[in-house]
């Protein structure tokens, strides 16, 4: 078969990496709309459910049970579900509509009916609706800080860095579970080291989970799974009830949970019942709901790739993000186990929660390298922190981080390394040496630690997790040695515990520990003029990304280089010979002295003059005070020359060459790419000007194309043409100049 | 709501489950070897109130949960541990799971969790969910 050079070529590119699949809705392989899902209905007897979603009680699974006893509400259920799916998805995305007059009705709906209002939705309107229903005003994000080694003072010092970028939630979970408490130790005294307040966990089998939160060491949970068949629910070892009864026991302790779910998972399990991905989602939510979690982690999570492989995958992820958020649930959107192999496809997917804004917009974001990432995450990871504080800063947008300078970042992973490295000598744990502290500083990944011995880092974490040692011991520790700071914010956290406050729905802390949660930070928007806007403090500290230059130091280098040698010497006139007239740009030369490719006004000037004398032409010189335009300027040149020709030479290098008979902004060269102009080509240029003057023919002068050139050098270019503009005199006819200089040819 | 957060506009009403006051889980107190561990646990009333929160704010779901936690606070760790072990599937008769709801019931005045139990243990019957 033959082959397109090009089609070969596309082949190679990361997309086709990926696996694209037809949907087949009898494994479980649709996002939405499977024609096995039953259409909407709820019929009621005195008060009790007899029939949902086409299904008699007498047939209800555990699932079917749980969500009528536990998350539909009864009584706005006949109003909700007469109400058609279409003025739902209108409501959603209608600016007009409060948030809470959805949220009254959808709390009646049951899962069919949730997906049939998503039926009528595109993801604008998605976006629209997640913006509104999403229910803390400000957005936020959340940080996975893992690595291979599971280093302690790796750990804290990458905590430590993901707190003061700006996340609000940091994450981490471990290689060898044994490692659990020390390493949910790291990132406890890490995030507490970069920023108050950050909200910390370690994902783990649920026991041990819980056995971390109530020694203090983390503050929330996240990984309470629910499946929406129930042969998936119980494969995860769990029902509706247990699951719910762990969520109270955390709460119990003071610790804020969140469950998980997201489409696909139930497909990979093989236990999809041929219903379709979105419609097992929103059995999932009401379970959620029901079992009286504050929020849900959603939006596919690890099984992200299935959903993409399928058409209108990532339409469903969105839908699902909005649907929980439709259920009063606080949304981490996902976005955090690894999507694509394309860049473009990746940012693509990752605008439809970063536009709109959610709780968390991802569920995870890898703050560390996706090589020491132990969530198979890492969408985003450590080398995007730049990409994503500019995307911030290009839309004006929170995605809920911030840019720091590399100074702070230094200062903050120093600390909180040496805190850990307190906290272990203090608690007799394995030793962490100054060189382990020092490289934890420096590090960008597991690569650059030293080797740790695991043996007795898992001994220690044994008896750690088994003895009595606890939160309170680290804090005095931490007093103990000298880090009286860190240790206040650690018993602030658990001050906090003893509050509660941050058991509403998605509650995160400030920097000064002022809970922001749905109760007192709750979504008002109705359009333009409310809710969240980036503005005051927070946008100010989004544009200062450190990369970002102060405009004025851009013109000084080509300031200066004054040509002693060209004087003025009176108003121009229209010459008679075939001559080339060479017209300057008002500061070329004068106020100043170097093009934007850096080349000295004076070098141009010469190699300009030898091309011209090198055909045997001769040149005028003129200089234009009434226009720094290129274009004006070269126009002018042609009037005044007698051949007609002129060159037109701006002081940033610009150069045209022009005839007198071609309108203003035609001509007969253009030569736009002045960073890319030489020498050599300023010579041609006037040789070629020459060529024409004298009626002779020319090939146009080949010049390099480099269409990156206009990328890099706008800013400067912009700012070295205002500064040739500043020296325009609109009343001053163009001058005649006396070079006195003659070329070598 | 006007008195949330609790930390902020209610403080001075704040006890850990030891019953010990917030204001006096201070540094000082930390150094001076006057805090443990239940010191840091959380208070059944606090729960409760911030169940009324939760509810009052369109959060009914989230305020039972709220409400089924606050008898959980007196319940020791490994006993909770152990409780949430038998919800599991597959692992508690019928019986023994009405014996826990009892047990709950009248040695901590659970009675959102008994309740909660025993819905679940009907629902286990049903469903093939208890130990076989």
């Amino acid at each position: 078969m033959t082959h397109s050079r090009r089609f070969d070529l596309l082949a190679q590119r990361d997309i086709n990496k990926e696996t694209f699949v037809e949907p087949w809705p009898e494994a479980g392989l649709i996002v939405a709309d499977s024609p096995y899902d039953p259409a909407p209905s709820l019929t009621m007897h005195d008060g009790r459910v007899q029939k949902m979603d086409g299904k008699p009680c007498e047939d209800f699974d555990a699932l079917d049970r749980f969500i009528v006893s536990h998350a539909l509400d009864l009584a706005i259920a006949p109003e909700a579900m007469a109400l058609p799916a279409q003025d739902y998805a209108r409501m959603l995305a209608d600016i007009n509509v409060p948030r809470a007059a959805i949220a009254r009705l959808v709390a009646g709906c049951t899962p069919a009916k949730l997906c049939e209002i998503m039926r009528h939705m595109n993801v604008l309107e998605m976006m629209m609706g997640l913006a509104k229903m999403r229910i803390r005003r400000t957005p936020a994000n959340q940080a996975h800080v893992t690595n291979w080694r599971e280093h302690p003072a790796l750990l804290a010092a990458d905590a430590a860095e993901a707190a003061l970028r700006g996340f609000a939630e940091v994450e981490t979970t471990v290689r060898v579970a044994r490692s659990a408490p020390l390493c949910a130790l790291a990132i406890l005294v890490g995030t507490q080291t970069g920023r108050p307040g950050v909200l910390t966990q370690c994902s783990v089998e649920e026991s041990l989970g819980l056995r971390l939160a109530m020694k203090g060491l983390t503050s929330y949970a996240e990984t309470l799974s629910v499946y929406g068949t129930e042969l998936t629910f119980t494969d995860g070892d769990d029902t509706p009830w247990s699951k719910a009864f762990l969520a109270s026991a955390y709460a119990s302790r003071g610790v804020k949970i969140r469950f998980t779910s997201g489409t696909g998972s139930e497909a990979l399990m093989g236990r999809a019942e041929q219903k379709s991905m979105l419609y097992l989602e929103a059995r999932c939510l009401l379970l959620v709901k029901g079992a009286g979690s504050q929020g849900v982690q959603n939006g596919s999570i690890s099984c992200i790739a299935l959903p993409e492989s399928l058409p209108g995958g990532v339409r469903a992820v969105l839908a699902e993000n909005l649907l929980a958020a439709m259920l009063g649930l606080e949304v981490a959107a996902g976005n955090d186990a690894l999507a694509s192999h394309s860049s473009i496809r990746k940012t693509g997917k990752l605008m439809l929660q970063f536009i709109p804004g959610a709780d968390f917009i991802f569920s995870g974001y890898s703050a560390i390298p996706k090589r020491d990432n132990l969530f198979g995450g890492g969408n985003f990871d450590a080398e995007d922190f730049d990409d994503y504080n500019v995307l911030q800063r290009d839309m004006q947008i929170d995605g809920g981080v911030r840019p720091i300078r590399e100074d702070e970042a230094l200062a903050v992973r120093k600390k909180a390394a040496r805190a850990i490295q307190a906290v272990y000598a203090e608690l007799d744990l394995p030793a962490i040496s100054e060189l382990e502290v020092e490289a934890a500083t420096v590090a960008h990944s597991s690569d650059d630690m030293p080797a740790r011995d695991l043996l007795p880092d898992l001994a220690a974490a044994d008896d750690f997790l088994n003895g009595e040692t606890d939160f309170v011991a680290v804090v005095r520790a931490l007093q103990d040695r000298g880090f009286a700071d860190i240790a206040d914010n650690i018993l602030e956290m658990g001050r906090q515990r003893i509050a509660g406050d941050y058991l509403q729905p998605s509650a995160i802390f400030d920097a000064d520990f002022r809970v922001r949660s749905a109760i007192n930070d709750a979504n008002d928007y109705t359009g333009p003029g409310s809710g969240y806007r980036v503005e005051g403090e927070r946008w100010n500290d989004m544009q200062a990304i450190p990369q970002a230059q102060s405009p004025a130091g851009f013109v000084q280098p080509h300031l200066g280089g004054h040509i002693s040698r060209l004087v003025e010497l009176g108003t121009a006139a229209k010459g008679t010979q075939k001559e080339v007239v060479l017209a300057l740009g008002p500061a070329f030369g004068r106020a100043m002295g170097f093009t934007i490719g850096g080349l000295a006004h004076e070098d141009v000037l010469q190699a300009l003059l030898t091309g011209i004398a090198g055909e045997g032409g001769f040149a005028r010189i003129v200089r234009v005070y009434h226009s720094s335009d290129c274009a004006a300027i070269g126009y002018v040149g042609a009037r005044l020359s007698g051949s007609g020709i002129g060159i037109g030479l701006q002081s940033r290098g610009t150069a045209v060459i022009h005839q007198r008979e071609l309108a203003p902004l035609n001509n007969l060269e253009l030569f736009p790419q002045s960073p890319s102009l030489s020498l050599e080509t300023y010579e041609q240029i006037g040789r070629n000007a020459a060529r024409y003057a004298l009626g002779r023919s020319a090939q146009p002068v080949a010049v390099k194309i480099d269409n990156g050139a206009r990328l890099r050098l706008i800013v400067k270019t912009a700012l070295l043409h205002r500064r040739e503009t500043d020296e325009v005199q609109p009343q001053t006819p163009p001058q005649e100049l006396r070079y006195d200089w003659e070329p070598a040819v | 709501m006007n008195n949330y957060p609790l930390r902020e506009h209610a403080a001075e009403t704040l006890r850990a489950h030891s019953g010990r006051p917030l204001h006096e889980i201070s540094a000082e107190a930390v150094s001076a070897g006057e805090v443990s561990g239940a010191d840091l646990r959380t208070h059944a009333d606090t729960l409760r109130q911030q169940a009324d929160i939760a509810r009052a704010n369109d959060f009914p779901q989230l305020a039972a949960n709220l409400l089924r936690a606050a008898e959980l606070t007196d319940v020791p760790n490994e006993e909770l541990l152990r409780i949430y072990e038998t919800m599991r599937p597959e692992r508690a008769s019928y019986d023994e799971l009405m014996r826990l709801a009892d047990y709950l019931e009248a040695n901590f005045s659970a009675r959102e969790n008994a309740a909660f139990i025993r819905e679940a243990a009907a629902v286990y019957r049903e469903r093939g969910l208890l130990k076989r």
